[in-house]
């Protein structure tokens, strides 16, 4: 793959995981159990979304064309977007949608802590500047991982509910796509190797505070990073793309 | 769970250095880690400040409403409280 195409791919790869997991977070906003939640998790949302465009100009930029990044983000189907099955999990409710967000912050701060050193310079800015929040999202999470885990009964098990229905989709994470493999050999990547027990060691950690376990049945789901997504996947985009669907170019 | 409300705490964010803390608002928290998370997300999210104080309200004490009179009247016709009774050389003029 030229290398062009190379970085347009990866950036996607990369975009597609924040915009996803910002529109899943964003759904709260009005709903939030407290006000101030509320609050805190539209602020996550916006820093994930904001990255998500970064991200998606530079691809844009490397398509060329008459491509833009609402372009990028609202006229690709389901096959075509890149992100991880773990993002796109529903909320169900405060404990999976917390779980969700620890799972994917762990990992979203030791690839962007690796990705400042990318030889690419337009990854290496994006990734410093959403690294400051992402250090922001994990340590919010960590904060309800372990109120919640080590919390009352009822928290307890919502909490490990939510670790028992979502640990099958944290595997794919490290399992690199062709696109990331060669991203990595041409060196703008990190290597998905290293993050894995920098990320399990975490998780462990943060569980054991919480009072929490990691499921026995190790089976992991996989298909998102090809575009082979759940079937949560259509909804969230009919969602996102309706406006630029039905009233092409729309502007505000 | 406990249908409980979360104590309140008034939140002080300080704009920059060497400025005073001011008092910006409350708002429900756990404990005091979680009010000085939920200051950061609900008070501070367009550069509002560089430093967060939090105090749970309770700790906070006030006057009586009802002594309004004794306390604040009396200052009312105190102007010599006032420094303006100094000449101020010209060059101090915007003081």
């Amino acid at each position: 793959m030229a290398e062009k195409d190379l970085l347009y791919n990866y950036s996607l790869h990369l975009a597609d995981n924040s915009m996803i997991l910002g529109q899943r977070c964003g759904e709260w906003c009005g709903h939030g159990p407290v006000l101030e939640q509320d609050i805190a998790l539209t602020n996550i949302a916006l820093d994930l979304i904001g990255e998500a465009r970064s991200l998606y100009q530079l691809a844009a930029e490397l398509k060329g064309g008459n491509a833009n990044e609402d372009t990028v983000a609202f006229l690709r189907d389901v096959m075509a977007y890149k992100n991880v099955l773990l993002v796109e999990q529903p909320n169900y409710d405060w404990a999976y949608t917390i779980v969700r967000q620890f799972f994917y912050d762990v990992f979203h701060f030791y690839l962007h802590s690796e990705l400042i050193n990318s030889t690419e310079p337009r990854l290496s800015n994006i990734a410093a500047k959403s690294l400051k929040e992402v250090t922001y999202h994990l340590k919010w999470s960590s904060e309800w991982m372990i109120r919640l885990g080590d919390g009352t009964d009822i928290s307890r098990e919502k909490m490990q509910d939510a670790v028992n229905g979502l640990w099958e989709y944290t595997g794919e994470l490290f399992m690199p796509s062709a696109i990331e493999q060669q991203a990595f050999e041409a060196g703008f990547a990190p290597d998905l190797n290293i993050l894995k027990p920098l990320w399990q060691e975490k998780v462990e950690d943060i569980l054991a505070e919480s009072t929490l376990f990691i499921p026995e049945n190790n089976y992991q789901q996989k298909g998102g990073k090809t575009g082979v997504h759940s079937e949560h996947m259509g909804y969230i985009l009919a969602d996102m793309q309706y406006l630029q669907r039905a009233y092409p170019g729309a502007n505000w | 769970m406990s249908n409980k409300e979360w104590p309140l705490w008034e939140v002080f964010i300080r704009a920059k250095q060497g400025l005073n803390h001011k008092h910006v608002g409350s708002l429900h928290a756990a404990d005091v880690q979680m009010a000085i998370e939920n200051a950061r997300d609900v008070y501070t999210r367009r550069m509002e400040g560089v430093s967060i104080w939090v105090v749970e309200s309770k700790h906070l004490h006030a006057n009586e409403p009802s002594e309004q009179d004794e306390l604040f009247d009396p200052a009312n016709d105190k102007i010599y409280r006032h420094p303006t009774f100094y000449i101020l050389p010209e060059e101090l003029n915007h003081m």
